[in-house]
């Protein structure tokens, strides 16, 4: 085993580090932009420079490097403080299920805009019928001449709102079995007869949206495998979801918790200096640790281009809890200022609360933890799946929550 | 042993529910917590004089109700179900213990009157922007002047400090430091020379306040200098109140998110059936009994006078919070994507969950004051 950079590694850190250094976004440039506008100056300048979405091919926006490679770029930007978060979807999960399913031309329109940050992409998976149960879900599109008409409603659409292009799954058939009458697409989001209306989140944010369809055309050259195939390409997404989301780092980490155990009392000491305090952030220090080697693992089989074994699941299931227990536990340590929520007088703008009240959906987005263990049970350790009664029925025959 | 609620007991709490159900619907809780006041006076001046309530945990000769710890408790626990947005922890709880454990007779017969009859709302302000809840933190110092005291220094934290019509609130002599000099004084919540600052929280349910005080006349009240014990009883009695607080709103949870579990299908069957859901909802179940009967307990044993109350003060209130953020979390996880909307009720509790966990002292203090007094045999 060997933990040091090759020489070509090494070569490429320092490359990598020389250039984010120079040109890491001011404070000035970022003066009055928001969120989307920052991200995307950020995107755009990694794509000029040939920085951006780096794994993908160069015809598709990126510079075909390694995936060794992109993990260095990976640490090294993390280095920095740079707006991100906006591309998750499209370059984590919109993007591989194109490489892996559309045509060449289709990923040459679409994947270098994507990688630029010019057009940002959103996932229209869940609908109120189908969220976990995502087989269940109802949105129609039928044939017409070469296009499909798609009516329904989508929900939980994370962007949706200020999204050029979707991916969506559909439902084609609904004379067949659940699985089986469904159909993947990508969509102009800007089509006529899409209505996006958001969802207020608890902590009073609106990043997700309820997405309504009214004889929306989709051509079927956006259709992406084929008719009935919808399950399998949904698959793809999913599993780049699962990655992508991973161990979902964000602002608390063991190393803003330490930070704060320095700055708050317990008992005229400093809290850190609490064995309990401590102990608690050795258990997060170890599975923080511990995912990170797992990844080291998985990548390491990507490297040499095998498919990473059980170790590549567990990601999302340890990182979502431990990011709730950790921001639950950081408000304790603040005591009674943990109950203020005030950017202007909260240690870190906030941060801590903010994570409180984000990280139930990260528990919940991307599978829950309920099906993620149930994943790992029965497609990792290869148990009995649960007895499925909708099994081979016809869907518009399973019976729902309404009938 | 007769571990249980009489009937009068239960036939209360019925009517306490009936009241709650009728004027704190979540519609309700939604539109107050908006407000900067917090509490709807009409619905106060109701429970005021329809029901008493205020007047509940005060002896009959200062014009109170006398009715024991237990009925008290019945009404947070009942409060914490429904989330009522009212001053009633800040007035009948935290004020009015604060008064009957410091106070004198006559201080009782001027003070008390009022606030059992809802015409004035009192508070306790005790923390400060150290946020601790020892006698020790107080830093505020009174001033003695002849019959009265002289206030600088500041608080915060304080529930309801910026409506309430009374401050009761706790300083340090002069030169004085740790558990000596603690002294409880009154003052008029507009009385020149306090600064109100309503504070931004997390949980917009239950409003909390910075008050700086530059020289602010303030009554003495009981001996100067001789309130560590008072404030002690206090605290113990404002930890037992809001577990039981604390009780009600996790049981609120637990019932919703099994309510929801019989009727959301997801894989041709409700989710109920899954034994994911069904082990996450025995769990609910067994953190929950066991905190309701660490705060009953805790509560009849206030009445009872019994000599170990710190430590059952503190056993309720560790249990009641791990019980009450643990069904927080798990009631938002059991309802979906909707568990996390804004629309859905759940959120509401789910931060009234920690603003609680944090008030009084967080678990871990609560536990380390639970093996001292344990060792001590309080
Ligand atoms: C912040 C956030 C962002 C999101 N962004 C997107 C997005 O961009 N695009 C998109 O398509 N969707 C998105 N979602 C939706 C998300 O994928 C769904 O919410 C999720 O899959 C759960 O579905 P549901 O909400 O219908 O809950 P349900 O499926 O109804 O689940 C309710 C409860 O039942 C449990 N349950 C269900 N089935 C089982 C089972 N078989 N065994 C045991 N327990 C079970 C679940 O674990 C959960 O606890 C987002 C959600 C959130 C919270």
């Amino acid at each position: 085993m060997d933990f040091n950079d090759s020489t070509e590694e090494a070569t490429f850190r320092q490359e990598a580090r020389d250039w984010l250094k120079a040109n890491e976004p001011t404070e000035a440039e970022l003066e009055g932009l928001d969120g989307i506008e920052a991200a995307k100056l950020w995107q755009k300048r990694k794509y000029d420079a040939g920085w951006a979405c780096i794994r993908w091919p160069k015809e598709h926006g990126g510079r075909g490097a390694s995936a060794i490679e992109q993990v260095i770029f990976g640490q090294e930007e993390s280095k920095f403080d740079t707006p991100e978060g906006l591309f998750t979807i499209g370059h984590g999960m919109c993007a591989p299920t194109m490489m892996a399913w559309a045509t060449e031309e289709q990923n040459k329109r679409y994947l270098p805009k994507l990688a630029s940050g010019e057009e940002i992409w959103c996932q229209m998976f869940s609908e109120t019928a189908g969220g976990s149960d995502l087989a269940a879900l109802r949105t129609r599109a039928e044939k017409d001449g070469d296009d499909w008409i798609i009516n329904g409603q989508k929900i939980w659409t994370s962007g949706a709102h200020y999204s050029d292009y979707g991916v969506i799954v559909l439902r084609t058939d609904p004379t067949a079995p659940k699985h089986q009458g469904l159909t993947y697409f990508f969509i102009d989001m800007k089509s006529p007869g899409i209505e996006t209306k958001p969802i207020k989140q608890i902590s009073g944010g609106a990043n997700f949206n309820e997405v309504y369809f009214t004889d929306v055309r989709v051509p079927d050259a956006h259709r992406l495998g084929a008719v009935g195939q919808g399950w399998q390409v949904a698959i793809t997404t999913l599993m780049n979801e699962r990655a992508s989301i991973g161990g979902g780092g964000g602002g608390v980490n063991f190393k803003s918790v330490f930070k704060l155990a320095q700055t708050v009392n317990i008992d005229d000491e400093p809290a850190i200096k609490d064995k309990s305090v401590r102990r608690r952030l050795a258990d997060w220090y170890i599975q923080e640790s511990g995912l990170k080697f797992t990844g080291y693992r998985s990548m390491t089989a990507l490297s040499r281009g095998e498919i990473p074994g059980p170790e590549n699941s567990i990601g999302k299931l340890v990182g979502a809890p431990k990011q709730q227990d950790m921001a639950s536990f950081a408000l304790d340590l603040l005591e009674s200022s943990g109950a203020i929520w005030d950017p202007e007088l909260s240690q870190e703008a906030g941060m801590f609360q903010a994570t409180y009240m984000a990280s139930p959906g990260i528990r919940i987005a991307g599978g829950t933890d309920e099906i993620m263990a149930n994943i790992i049970a029965e497609r990792v350790l290869g148990m009995p799946q649960d007895i499925r009664v909708d099994k081979g029925i016809p869907f518009n025959e399973i019976p729902t929550s309404n009938s | 042993m007769q571990f249980t609620f009489t009937g009068e007991q239960h036939q209360f709490r019925d009517v306490v529910k009936r009241f709650l159900r009728d004027k704190s619907p979540a519609t309700e809780v939604r539109r107050l917590m908006e407000t900067d006041e917090g509490f709807d006076p009409v619905v106060w001046k109701q429970l005021s004089e329809e029901l008493a309530l205020p007047a509940l945990p005060v002896p009959e000769i200062f014009g109170g109700a006398g009715f024991g710890f237990v009925e008290l408790s019945i009404v947070m626990e009942e409060m914490g179900r429904s989330l009522l947005c009212a001053p009633y922890f800040s007035s009948a709880v935290l004020a009015v213990s604060a008064i009957l454990n410091a106070g004198t007779e006559n201080q009782k017969q001027s003070l008390l009157p009022q606030i059992a009859s809802g015409s004035i709302r009192a508070t306790l302000a005790m923390t400060e922007s150290n946020g601790r809840w020892d006698a020790s933190a107080v830093e505020l110092v009174a001033q003695v002047e002849k019959d009265h005291f002289v206030l600088r220094g500041e608080k915060s934290f304080v529930v309801d400090g910026h409506t309430a019509d009374l401050l009761i609130v706790v300083a340090r002599l002069e030169g004085s430091e740790g558990d000596n000099g603690i002294s409880f004084c009154s003052v008029d919540g507009d009385a020149p020379g306090i600064e109100k600052t309503l504070l931004r929280t997390m949980d917009p349910t239950r409003k909390l306040a910075r008050l700086d005080f530059n020289g602010v006349r303030a009554q003495p009240l009981g001996e100067p200098g001789a309130g560590f014990h008072a404030l002690n009883k206090t605290l113990d009695q404002a930890a037992i109140a809001l577990s039981n607080e604390m009780v009600g709103g996790a049981q609120f949870l637990m019932d919703s998110a099994i309510e929801y579990s019989k009727i959301r299908v997801q894989f041709g069957r409700v989710i109920g059936s899954f034994q994911a859901i069904k082990h996450k909802c025995a769990d609910m179940l067994i953190q929950l009994e066991l905190a309701k009967s660490a705060a009953y307990y805790a509560a009849a044993a206030v009445d009872a006078g019994d000599s170990c109350l710190p430590a059952l003060a503190s056993m309720a209130k560790s249990a009641a919070s791990d019980a009450y953020m643990q069904i927080a979390a798990e009631c938002i996880q059991i309802h979906g994507g909707i568990g996390f909307t804004w629309d859905q009720d759940t959120h509401l509790w789910f931060k009234r969950a920690k603003s609680s966990e944090v008030f009084l002292g967080d678990p871990a203090y609560h536990r380390e004051l639970v093996m001292q007094r344990w060792e001590e045999g309080i």
